[in-house]
C-alpha cells in the first residue's frame, strides 16, 4: 500500500513539525512539511494530501494568545479547503499549538447542539491553572466512547507522552457546554493518574479527577483533547509524537507508546 | 486617531503572583490585583466600532475567559498603575496585532501596548511605588505611571543620515580618555592613541561610525585582549616563596594543548563561532557555551532571553542546525535580606525569575530541548550574576563554507535593525556600577525568537542548496563586527541605505553597530540569490542585500552616496596593540577545621541546601522533549524528580546508527577562591564524571571552557585567571580531551565587588549505544551499591563547609592519573552492568547516595570507607573522581573484573525505604560509630522542600 501524503502545516514559530514528521512515517505515511506562504501561494494544495495535521510550537510567537493568529489566517485563506477535508471524512490532527489552532479556529469542537453558525466560541484553551510553562510526562487515556472513527479503534488505549505548553487548560464557558461534550462523545483523550509511580496495572489506572501532577494543567473534566461532530478533526495538547520509539520513554516507565494513534491517524487517510 | 482597548482576563494568575510577592518585597496590605492588557490603536483613517469589535473578536479577545473594553476603563476601588515598554524596546505582540489588523483588511494601524495592574488593598504611596518599582517595571526597558500613559509609538523621525566627524587630532591624552568614556568606547589610553595616530597619518579625523566600528572590533568581547595580552605572573606561595613567570597569550596556551592533542574526530577548534566534532559518518556537532551576564543583571528576561538567542545564532554561524540548549546560572541567594542588597541593584529573587522566565521563553518558542544546565547561588553573584547559555547543533559532515569570494553579494537575514542592541560589546567589556543601567540601556534587548526561528530554517536549507560561501552572526558589535569579520581579508563596499529598519530616523553608525539575536549575514553568489530570496519568501524571513565583497581590502560604508566609513582592513584587525599585563597569585595558608559532630539531621540539611536541593521548579518551565531525541533527561527515576547527571541526546533523523550525544558541565565556585588551578581540574573532572555516568564514552570528549572573573586590569583577578587557565591546560593533557571552543566574561564587578572566579567547563561526548544511557535511578531492590574512586580529606570549596560555616580552604586535590577508572566505568556501562549511577559532587558521597535513592524511591545501606578521614569528612568531602554505581548482585563478578583495584562494594538497595549510612575505617569494613538513618520520605522532603503527597 502506498503511504498516503499527509501535509504538516508550518507557520512561523511552528517547531514540533518535525516531531510529527517522523512519527507519521513510522505509522506508513508521507509527511510533507510545508509554509502557509506556500499554501497560500498555491505552491502546495491543502487538496493534494490525504489528511492535515497541525503540529506544536509558537505560531507567530503565540504573541496575540495561544495559536490565535494561525487560527486566523486558516479562516480567512483557507476556511473553504480544510471543510472540504472534513466533509471528505479526511482526517485532521492538531497537537499542542495546532489543537489551539483548530479551537480557535473553530473546527473544534465545531458548533454544538444549538449554536448559530455564527455562535461564539464556546471551548477554549488556556493559560495553565500553575499560571506557567510546564514540561512533564503524563498519561492518556483514548476516551472509550469517542465519537471519531478514526480514533474508536484505539479507544481506551493509554498513551504515555509529554506535555509542554504554558496554555493547555482546557475550559469551556458553562458547564452545560462540557456535558455537551461528553454526551455527544466529544471528548477524546482524558489525563489518567498514572503517574511514573505505579507503572503496571493499567485498570487501576482512573481519570486524574483534577489533581496535579497527573492532570498537568487544571483542565475541566481532566479533559486532554477532543473531537467534532464529524469526528474527523481532533486534537490534543500532549505530545504523543514524542513517543514513538522505545528510547524516548523515561527509564523505568510502562509501554503506552503513540504511535498507534497515528497508526489510525494514516489509516483513516487511506 | 487613537482608540484605546482594554483587555481584563476573568481569572487571573499573574495578578495572583503579584500578589504573592509583596510579602517578598516589604508590602503588607495587598489584597487583590487585577491585570490587564491595553491596546492603543492608531490609524490614518476612521477605525469603525465595526472594525474594532471585529479585531477584538477575531483575534485580541477569547471570550471565554476575557473581556473588553474601549476608551479608559473604568476606575476601580484600588490604585492603578500602568507600565509599558520604552519607545523602540521590541514589542512583539505590538507587531503581530499589527500584522493580524493588515489580514483583515485595516491596513496602516499601528499598535502600542502597556499593562495595567489594578492594585487593591491597605496601600499608602510609598507600598505602590514599592510593588511598582520591585514588581512590576524595570526602568531599563520600561516606564510606569499611575493612571494612564500615553501610547509609546516611536516618533516618527525622517530619515537621518548625519555622519559625524570626531575631532581627535590634537586631543590630549586626559581628553582621550574623556572621549573614550563619554561615548562607551571602553578603549585604554594606549588604544586611543594608536587610533588618534591612525587617523593623523591619513590626514583626516575619523567620523563616529569609524571610531565606534574600532571600538566594538577591538573591545575585551570581541577579540579578548586579556586572553591574548602578554602576561607576567607573581606567585606567592603559602611560605612566602615568589616565583616569577612569563605567559604568552592564554588563549595560545588553550589551543597549543588542542593541536598536541588533535584526535582524529575533530573538525573544528577555536576558528569559528563554535567548535565542531564528528557523529557519525554522515553528521557533525557543533558547541558552543556564551555568557550574557551584564544585560541578565539589569534586565533578567531581556538578558536571558538573548543569551539564549546569541548562542543559538553562533550554532547558525557554523551553518549548524541548533538542536539542543544548556544553560548554568550563578545567582545571589533568593532570601537575601533587603539590607544587604546593593543600591542600584535587582534583587536575586528577581533575577533569577526574569532569567528563568526569559531562558524558557526563548528556548522553547525556538523549539530547542533545554536539557542540561546548574544552578548556584551565592552571595558574591548578588551585583552581578552569570548566565551561560548553551547550544548543540548537527551538520552533515563538512558541509560548513567559510571562504567569502571576490564578487559575492553581502547578505543580510532575519530582523530588522533598531536603536536597541547598540554598545553590547564595550558595555560587557566595564565594570558596572550605580550609573550602568542609565548610561547603557540601550544595549539591552527583548529577544524576538519566532524571527530567529525563521533564520534556522533559512540557513539549513541554503546550506543543503550550497547557497552561500560564507556565515557569520551579528553579535555584539551588528553589522560592524559580521562584516567586518567576514571581510577581512577581501575588503568590502557596503550601502546602508537599503537596511530594513524597526523605525526610521537611525543615524549610519548606529545602522552598522546595533546588534539583533535575529540577524545573520552571508556571502551569496549573485547568480544564487534568487534562490536564497525565495527561500526567504518560503519562510518569512527578511532578506536585504547590502553590498559586496570587493578585493580591495578597505572597509567602505555609505549610505546612499554620503560615505560613512573608509578604513583598510588591515589597521581595524591588526591594529590593536598587544597589552602586557601583570599578575599576582598569593596562595593562602591552609586553615584548621574541625568537623561538627555527625547526625542524621546533616544529611537532611545538606540536601536542602539551594545549590543541591531540586531545581524543579525551575527546569520544568523549559521544554526539554521538544525534536524527540532527548534519552535522559534532567530529572529521571520513578516520580522523575531524581537529579540526572548528564543529558544524552538523539539528533532527529540519526536514527541510522544508535549513537547518541552527551551533555555535562562542571562549575566549583566555592573552590575558585581558595584555588583556581584545582577549580579548573575539578570542575573538568566534574563534567567528565557526569557524562561518564550517564553512559559516554571518555575517549569520545571534547570541552568547552568559560572564564567569567573580575576585571583583570586588577592582578590579583588576573593571576587568579591565570591560575584557572593553566588548571585547564593541564587537566586537557591529564584526561587527554581538547577544548575545541571558549569564551570568557571579565569585568564581571558591581563597584568593585568582584564575582567569585568562575569556570564553567562544558563536555560534549557520545554514548555508543543509546539502549545502554543510564540515569541515577534505574536499581532495584537487592542491587549492590559500588564505589569508585577515593574520598579527599579536605572540605575546602565544598556545601558542608558553606553550610557549617567551617572556614576550611585547603580544597581536594585533583586526580593525577583520572582516565583508567572512567574507562573501566564505560566498559561496565557499555556492557549492561550497571543498573544507576551517580556521581558525588556536591554534599559528598552522602548526598550522591540519597539522591539515587530519592531518584529509585528506595532504600538503601550503605557502609562508606573512611579513607582515612573522620566521619563528617568521609561522608561529605567533594573528592573527585568519585561515582556510585549500581548493579546486579548476579553481576558482581563481572563488574568486579571490569573496576579492578578502582571499585569498591559499599552496601546494597533495600525495600525499607530507608536512608541508612555508616563509614568504616577498613574497607569492606562494617561501620564504626555513628550512623546516619533518615527516612526516605523525610529525604524527599528536604531535596524537593516539600512535604512528600
Amino acid at each position: 500500500m502506498s503511504a498516503p501524503p499527509i501535509l504538516i502545516v508550518h507557520a512561523s514559530g511552528t517547531n514540533r513539525d518535525g516531531d510529527a514528521a517522523q512519527a507519521i512515517e513510522m505509522a506508513g505515511g508521507c509527511p510533507r512539511i510545508v509554509h502557509v506562504n506556500q499554501l497560500r501561494r498555491g505552491d502546495v494544495k491543502v487538496s493534494d494530501h490525504a489528511g492535515v495535521l497541525i503540529p506544536g510550537g509558537f505560531s507567530y510567537g503565540d504573541a496575540l494568545g495561544a495559536g490565535q493568529r494561525l487560527a486566523l489566517e486558516l479562516r480567512l485563506w483557507f476556511g473553504h479547503e480544510l471543510s472540504e477535508v472534513v466533509a471528505a471524512g479526511k482526517p485532521v490532527l492538531g497537537i499542542c499549538n495546532g489543537f489551539q489552532v483548530l479551537v480557535k479556529a473553530g473546527l473544534l469542537p465545531g458548533p454544538l447542539a444549538g449554536d448559530s453558525v455564527n455562535s461564539a466560541r464556546q471551548v477554549t484553551l488556556t493559560e495553565n491553572s500553575q499560571g506557567k510553562f510546564e514540561c512533564r510526562w503524563v498519561t492518556l487515556r483514548v476516551e472509550p466512547t469517542v465519537r471519531s472513527t478514526w480514533l474508536q479503534s484505539i479507544g481506551d488505549t493509554l498513551i504515555r507522552c509529554p506535555i509542554a505548553h504554558g496554555e493547555g487548560r482546557f475550559v469551556s464557558a458553562t458547564d452545560a457546554v462540557t456535558d455537551e461534550l461528553e454526551t455527544q462523545g466529544l471528548v477524546a483523550f482524558r489525563y489518567q493518574n498514572c503517574g511514573a509511580v505505579s507503572p503496571d496495572a493499567s485498570d487501576s489506572i482512573r481519570a486524574a479527577g483534577g489533581v496535579y501532577p497527573a492532570n498537568p494543567n487544571g483542565s475541566s473534566a481532566d479533559i486532554a483533547g477532543i473531537c467534532d461532530q464529524t469526528g474527523a478533526v481532533v486534537g490534543l495538547m500532549p505530545h504523543p509524537e514524542d513517543h514513538v520509539l522505545d528510547w524516548q520513554r523515561p527509564s523505568g516507565n510502562p509501554g503506552a507508546s503513540g504511535l498507534p494513534l497515528f497508526e489510525s491517524f494514516v489509516s483513516a487517510a487511506r | 486617531m487613537t482608540l484605546r482597548v482594554t483587555v481584563t482576563p476573568h481569572r487571573d494568575a499573574e495578578g495572583e503572583a503579584v500578589v504573592a510577592s509583596a510579602p517578598l518585597v516589604g508590602v503588607a496590605g495587598l489584597v487583590d490585583c487585577r491585570v490587564s492588557r491595553i491596546y492603543h490603536l492608531e490609524s490614518t483613517g476612521d477605525l469603525s466600532d465595526a472594525d474594532v469589535d471585529r479585531l477584538c473578536t477575531e483575534v485580541l479577545v477569547d471570550p471565554v475567559v476575557a473581556q473588553y473594553s474601549t476608551g479608559e476603563a473604568d476606575p476601580v476601588e484600588g490604585r492603578a498603575i500602568e507600565v509599558a515598554a520604552l519607545a523602540g524596546v521590541t514589542d512583539v505582540e505590538a507587531r503581530e496585532l499589527e500584522r493580524a489588523a493588515q489580514q483583515l483588511g485595516l491596513e496602516e494601524l499601528r499598535v502600542s501596548t502597556a499593562i495595567r495592574y489594578d492594585l487593591i488593598g491597605d496601600l499608602d504611596d510609598e507600598a505602590v511605588a514599592t510593588i511598582t518599582r520591585r514588581l512590576l517595571a524595570n526602568d531599563t526597558i520600561e516606564q510606569s505611571c499611575e493612571g494612564s500613559l500615553p501610547p509609546t509609538f516611536v516618533a516618527q523621525a525622517s530619515a537621518d543620515t548625519k555622519v559625524e566627524s570626531v575631532p581627535l587630532s590634537n586631543l590630549s591624552d586626559a581628553e582621550l580618555e574623556i572621549l573614550s568614556s563619554e561615548r562607551v568606547l571602553s578603549l585604554d589610553i594606549n588604544e586611543m592613541r594608536v587610533i588618534q595616530a591612525y587617523f593623523d597619518r591619513i590626514g583626516r579625523d575619523p567620523t563616529d561610525a569609524e571610531l565606534e566600528t574600532l571600538a566594538q572590533t577591538w573591545s575585551e568581547h570581541c577579540v579578548h585582549k586579556t586572553f591574548r595580552a602578554t602576561i607576567e605572573l607573581t606567585h606567592v606561595a603559602a611560605d612566602g616563596q615568589r616565583t616569577v613567570t612569563q605567559h604568552d597569550g592564554l588563549l595560545q596556551s588553550l589551543r597549543e594543548v588542542t593541536e598536541e592533542l588533535d584526535p582524529w574526530w575533530l573538525r573544528s577548534a577555536f576558528v569559528d563561532d563554535a567548535g565542531i566534532i564528528a557523529f557519525d559518518d554522515e553528521f557533525d556537532l557543533a558547541f558552543k557555551v556564551e555568557t550574557h551576564n551584564h544585560p541578565s543583571a539589569l534586565e533578567p528576561f531581556g538578558g536571558a532571553n538573548t543569551g539564549v538567542g546569541g548562542v543559538v545564532r553562533d550554532i547558525l554561524g557554523v551553518s549548524a542546525r541548533p538542536i539542543a540548549c544548556t544553560n548554568v546560572l550563578c545567582f545571589g541567594p533568593a532570601d537575601l535580606p533587603d539590607e544587604r542588597l546593593f543600591t542600584g541593584v535587582l534583587h536575586p529573587r528577581r533575577i533569577r525569575d526574569g532569567v528563568v522566565a526569559g531562558i524558557a521563553d526563548y528556548g522553547n518558542k525556538l523549539g530547542l530541548p533545554t536539557v542540561n544546565g546548574a544552578v548556584v547561588y551565592h552571595e558574591g553573584y548578588v551585583g552581578n550574576p552569570l548566565v551561560y547559555c548553551g547550544a548543540l547543533g548537527l551538520l552533515r559532515n563538512g558541509s560548513h563554507p567559510t571562504a567569502a569570494r571576490v564578487g559575492d553579494r553581502v547578505v543580510s537575514i532575519g530582523g530588522r535593525v533598531g536603536r536597541d542592541g547598540i554598545h553590547g560589546a564595550t558595555f560587557s567589556s566595564a565594570t558596572m556600577d550605580t550609573s550602568t543601567a542609565d548610561s547603557v540601556g540601550a544595549a539591552v534587548q527583548i529577544g524576538d525568537p519566532i524571527t530567529e526561528k525563521g533564520c534556522i530554517e533559512v540557513v539549513e536549507r541554503a546550506c543543503q542548496a550550497g547557497l552561500y560561501n560564507a556565515i557569520t552572526d551579528c553579535g555584539a558589535g551588528g553589522f560592524s563586527s559580521a562584516i567586518g569579520e567576514m571581510g577581512e581579508d577581501l575588503g568590502v563596499e557596503i550601502n546602508l541605505e537599503g537596511v530594513r529598519l524597526k523605525y526610521p530616523g537611525l543615524q549610519p553608525w548606529e545602522i552598522w553597530l546595533s546588534e539583533a539575536q535575529e540577524r545573520m549575514v552571508m556571502a551569496v553568489p549573485a547568480e544564487s540569490l534568487p534562490a536564497l530570496e525565495k527561500l526567504c519568501d518560503d519562510w518569512d524571513v527578511e532578506l536585504t542585500d547590502l553590498g559586496s565583497f570587493t578585493g580591495s581590502g578597505d572597509l567602505l560604508v555609505r549610505h546612499g552616496n554620503t560615505s560613512v566609513i573608509d578604513m583598510s582592513m588591515d589597521f581595524l584587525h591588526n591594529g590593536l596593540p598587544r597589552r602586557e599585563m601583570t599578575a599576582t597569585w598569593v596562595e593562602p595558608s591552609p586553615a584548621a577545621v574541625k568537623s561538627p559532630p555527625v547526625t542524621d539531621e546533616i544529611l537532611l540539611e545538606l540536601l536542602a541546601h539551594p545549590d543541591v536541593a531540586s531545581k524543579e521548579d525551575i527546569v520544568r518551565r523549559y521544554d526539554h522533549e521538544v525534536r524527540a531525541g532527548t534519552v535522559v533527561r534532567p530529572f529521571v527515576g520513578r516520580n522523575a524528580d531524581g537529579p540526572s547527571d548528564a543529558a544524552v541526546v538523539k539528533p532527529l533523523g540519526t536514527n541510522r546508527t544508535p549513537l547518541a550525544a552527551v551533555l555535562s558541565n562542571g562549575l566549583c565556585p566555592r573552590v575558585g577562591k581558595h584555588d583556581p588551578y584545582a577549580m579548573a581540574l575539578l570542575a573538568l573532572d566534574e563534567a567528565v564524571r557526569n557524562l561518564v555516568a550517564v553512559g559516554g564514552d571518555p575517549d569520545r570528549v571534547a570541552l568547552l571552557d568559560n572564564f567569567c572573573w573580575g576585571d583583570p586590569t586588577k592582578s590579583d583577578r588576573l593571576g587568579s585567571l591565570v591560575r584557572a587557565v593553566q588548571g585547564c591546560t593541564d587537566g586537557a593533557r591529564r584526561y587527554a580531551m581538547p577544548f575545541i571552543s571558549g569564551k570568557d566574561s571579565l569585568f564581571n564587578e558591581f563597584e568593585g565587588r568582584a564575582i567569585p572566579p568562575t569556570l564553567l567547563i562544558s563536555a560534549l561526548g557520545l554514548v555508543p549505544d543509546l539502549n545502554r544511557a543510564i540515569d541515577s535511578g534505574g536499581m532495584a531492590v537487592g542491587d549492590d551499591l559500588w564505589l569508585v574512586g577515593e574520598g579527599s580529606g579536605s572540605l575546602g570549596g565544598s556545601v558542608a563547609d558553606a553550610v557549617y560555616d567551617l572556614g576550611a580552604n585547603e580544597v581536594p586535590r585533583p586526580l593525577d592519573d583520572p582516565l583508567p577508572r572512567y574507562r573501566a566505568v564505560h566498559s561496565a556501562i557499555k556492557a549492561g552492568l550497571v543498573t544507576a549511577a551517580h556521581d558525588c559532587s556536591d554534599g559528598g558521597i552522602a548526598v550522591a547516595v540519597a539522591e539515587m535513592a530519592i531518584a529509585a524511591r528506595r532504600g538503601v545501606a550503605v557502609v562508606v570507607p573512611a579513607d582515612g578521614s573522620d566521619q563528617f569528612v568521609a561522608f561529605t568531602n567533594e573528592g573527585p573522581g568519585r561515582l556510585v554505581l549500581a548493579a546486579l548482585p548476579g553481576d558482581r563478578d563481572a563488574l568486579g573484573a571490569i573496576l579492578g583495584a578502582h571499585g569498591r562494594r559499599i552496601g546494597e538497595v533495600t525495600a525499607d525505604d530507608r536512608i541508612t549510612l555508616g563509614v568504616a575505617a577498613q574497607s569492606g569494613g562494617t561501620a564504626d560509630g555513628t550512623s546516619i538513618v533518615v527516612e526516605l520520605q523525610d529525604a524527599v522532603a528536604a531535596f524537593t522542600g516539600r512535604p512528600l503527597s
